[in-house]
C-alpha cells in the first residue's frame, strides 16, 4: 500500500528530490467537488439537527429579527396600494356662483371634460340637490320657509387615472380655480398628502429598522458560527495538520451559516402570516365600517416571501462568512 | 529529502530552541531524533511540518525551501507528509474509516478511491475489522495505529512522528517501530522523534542527537554543511 518502489539508490542532489504524492485526476476532483459540496451540505444540516433545541433558539432569534421589517413592508405596501387606490377615486368639486346660467354651466362642463387631466365631470344641479336635501336630511320643513335655494350649482370633476398624483391634482387645482364662474373649488387632500408623508416615513422607518435587524441577524449568525468553530476547534486543527485548505475548512461553516438563514427566515415567513391572519379579521370589520368594500392585507406575498427567504439565506452566508475569516485564522496547530 | 541548513529557531520571549542545526536526511533513509526533554526535537519537527518556522537558516523538503512556502500553498505541502503525534489527533466524533479516510477526502478522491485505499490502510496496520468503530473505543495502540493509517493513506513521501511510543508500554512500542521500518521499507523517508533510548538501541538506524537545541555531532554524523541551490 505505501509506494510500490524501493529506491534503493539515494540521490544526493537535494534539489533533484521532488516530494512526490498521490494525486487524483483532475476530472475525477471536478466531478468530487461537486459531490463533496452536497455532503457537506446536507452534513452541516446534519449537524444542525443534532442539537435541535439550540438550532431552533438561533433560528427563532433570527425569524423574529427578520419578521419585523418583513412584517411592517408588508402593512406599508398595502397602505401605498390603499392610498393609490383611492387617489383614483379624488374628486374635485366647483361650486359655482349662484348667478351662472345653466347654459353657461353647461359650457364649462364640456370644456371641462375636453381636458385629457379629466375623467368625467358631473353636474348637480342646485334645485335638484335642494330637493334631495329636504328628503334626506330632515331639515325639509324648515328649508321650505327658505325664499331662495341657498345652495350652488355643483360641477363634480373626476381627475383621470393617469393625472391622480397629489402634485398633479394640485397643478389641476389652481386651473381649475382661474375659471371665473367658480366661487369655490374644494378638494379634500390634506389628508391624502398627510397618509402619503406617513407612509414615506414608514418606509424610510422600514429600511432603518431594516438595516438593524440585517446587522442583528448577522451579528446572531456570526456569534453562533464563532461558537461552532469554538467547538470544533480540535477538528480545526487537525483538517490543517493532514493539509486540508481553507477553503475546505470554512465550508460546513459557511452552509451551517446558510441554513440558520433559511431556517430563520421560513421562521419569519410563518411568524408574519400568523401575524396577517390574526390582523386580517378586525381589520375587515374596521374597514367595513367605513365603507362596503371589505379591506385585507391578504398574506404575504411570493415576491415578498422569496425575497425574505433570499435575503435570509445570504446574510446567513455572509455573516458565517465573516466570523470564519475572522476565527479560523486563530486557530493553528501547536 | 530534509535539509537543515544553519537553522535556529528562538521562541517569542524564550531561549533558542534550536540552534545552527545543520543535517541531511536522504531520500528513503529512517532516522531516530533523540534527546533530554527540551532539547528540541519536536520544534525540530515542526519546522519540517511548518507548524513553526524557522528564525534564521533554511529547511529544505524535497528541494523546495520552506521559508518560501506561503500560507496558501502550505496545505499542499502538508499532503505529501505523513505526520503521527503522541497523542494521536483524531477526531472523536467520526469511525475510524471517516478519520482515515479525511487526508484523501481532502484531496478530492472518488468515493470508490477513497474506500479502497483507506481499506488498504488499515489492513497494513492491522485494523481493518475496527474500521466502524469509534477511535474512543480503541486501546492506546489501536489509536496511534489508526493515526499512523491516516498519515500513509495518501501514500505521503515523508513520515514525520513525534513520540509516538510514548504513551505504549515496550511490546506496543515495538510493533509501532515495525510498522514504520517497513514503510521505509518500500521507500518512504522516515523521521521519529523519541527518547526511548533501549527501543532504538535495538533498531539498526541512523541516530540524530539533540542536546540543548545543538546537534551532537559525533553521534549524528552528516552534519556537513550544504550548499543549497534552490
Ligand atoms: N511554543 C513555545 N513557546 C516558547 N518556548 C517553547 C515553545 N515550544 C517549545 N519551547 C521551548 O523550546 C525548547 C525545546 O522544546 P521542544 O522542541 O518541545 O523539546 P523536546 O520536544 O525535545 O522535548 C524547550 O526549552 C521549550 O520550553
Ligand atoms: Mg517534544
Amino acid at each position: 500500500m505505501v509506494r510500490g518502489n524501493t529506491s534503493s539508490s539515494r540521490d544526493n542532489t537535494v534539489s533533484s528530490v521532488q516530494l512526490r504524492q498521490l494525486k487524483p485526476s483532475f476530472s475525477s476532483r471536478f466531478k468530487e467537488f461537486f459531490i463533496r459540496h452536497l455532503q457537506v451540505f446536507f452534513y452541516s444540516l446534519g449537524l444542525l439537527s443534532r442539537s435541535p433545541f439550540a438550532t431552533l433558539m438561533t433560528a427563532s432569534a433570527l425569524g423574529i429579527a427578520l419578521a419585523l421589517p418583513a412584517g411592517l413592508y408588508v402593512i406599508l405596501d398595502h397602505a401605498s396600494q390603499l392610498s393609490g387606490d383611492m387617489n383614483s377615486i379624488n374628486q374635485i368639486s366647483l361650486f359655482m356662483k349662484k348667478d351662472t346660467s345653466a347654459k353657461n354651466i353647461n359650457t364649462i362642463q364640456k370644456k371641462l371634460e375636453a381636458y385629457p387631466e379629466i375623467a368625467q365631470v358631473k353636474h348637480i344641479n342646485r334645485a335638484a340637490a335642494l330637493q334631495e336635501f329636504q328628503d334626506n336630511s330632515g331639515f325639509g320643513d324648515a328649508l321650505k320657509a327658505l325664499k331662495n335655494n341657498p345652495l350652488p350649482d355643483l360641477l363634480v370633476v373626476y381627475p383621470s387615472l393617469t393625472h391622480s398624483d397629489p402634485q398633479q391634482i394640485n397643478t389641476l387645482l389652481i386651473e381649475l380655480k382661474k375659471i371665473k364662474q367658480v366661487d369655490l373649488v374644494q378638494l379634500d387632500i390634506q389628508w391624502l398628502q398627510r397618509l402619503y408623508a406617513i407612509i414615506n416615513i414608514g418606509q424610510r422607518g422600514v429600511l432603518i429598522i431594516g438595516s438593524l435587524l440585517a446587522l442583528a441577524v448577522l451579528l446572531i449568525i456570526g456569534n453562533t458560527i464563532r461558537l461552532a468553530i469554538e467547538n470544533r476547534r480540535s477538528e480545526i486543527v487537525v483538517m490543517k495538520l493532514i493539509g486540508g485548505t481553507d477553503s475546505f475548512i470554512r465550508r460546513p461553516f459557511l452552509y451551517t451559516g446558510f441554513w440558520y438563514g433559511l431556517l430563520g427566515s421560513l421562521i419569519a415567513v410563518l411568524l408574519v402570516n400568523i401575524s396577517l391572519i390574526i390582523i386580517n379579521d378586525p381589520l375587515a370589520h374596521l374597514s367595513s365600517l367605513y365603507d362596503n368594500n371589505l379591506f385585507s392585507l391578504g398574506l404575504m406575498g411570493i415576491n415578498i416571501s422569496s425575497t425574505l427567504l433570499l435575503s435570509g439565506c445570504l446574510l446567513g452566508l455572509f455573516g458565517a462568512r465573516i466570523a470564519v475569516g475572522k476565527h479560523l485564522k486563530e486557530i493553528e496547530p501547536k | 529529502m530534509i535539509l537543515f541548513d544553519q537553522v535556529s529557531k528562538r521562541y517569542p520571549g524564550g531561549n533558542e530552541a534550536l540552534s545552527n542545526v545543520n543535517f541531511h536526511l536522504h531520500p528513503s533513509e529512517m532516522a531516530f531524533l533523540t534527546g533530554h526533554s527540551g532539547a528540541g526535537k519536536s520544534t525540530l519537527l515542526k519546522l519540517i511540518a511548518l507548524i513553526e518556522r524557522a528564525s534564521t537558516g533554511s529547511v529544505i523538503i524535497g528541494g523546495k525551501n520552506l521559508n518560501k512556502v506561503s500560507h496558501y500553498t502550505l496545505p499542499y505541502l502538508r499532503r505529501n507528509m505523513g505526520i503521527i503525534f503522541q497523542d494521536y489527533q483524531l477526531l472523536y466524533d467520526r469511525t475510524v474509516f471517516d478519520n482515515v479516510a479525511l487526508p484523501l477526502i481532502i484531496s478530492g478522491f472518488s468515493s470508490r478511491e477513497v474506500k479502497k485505499r483507506v481499506h488498504a490502510a488499515l489492513d497494513k496496520v492491522g485494523l481493518l475489522r475496527f474500521e466502524k468503530k469509534y477511535p474512543i473505543t480503541l486501546s492506546g495502540g489501536e489509536q496511534q495505529r489508526v493515526s499512523i493509517a491516516r498519515a500513509v493513506v495518501n501514500k505521503p513521501a515523508l513520515l514525520l512522528a513525534d513520540e509516538p511510543t510514548g504513551n505504549l508500554d515496550p511490546d506496543l512500542s515495538r510493533e509501532i517501530m515495525d510498522l514504520f521500518m517497513a514503510f521505509n521499507q518500500v521507500g518512504v523517508t522516515v523521521l521519529i522523534a523519541t527518547h526511548d533510548i533501549p527501543l532504538i538501541n535495538q533498531l539498526d538506524k541512523r541516530i540524530i542527537q539533540l542536546s540543548h537545541g545543538q546537534l551532537n555531532p559525533e553521534k549524528t554524523g552528516n552534519t556537513e554543511q550544504f550548499t543549497v541551490d534552490s
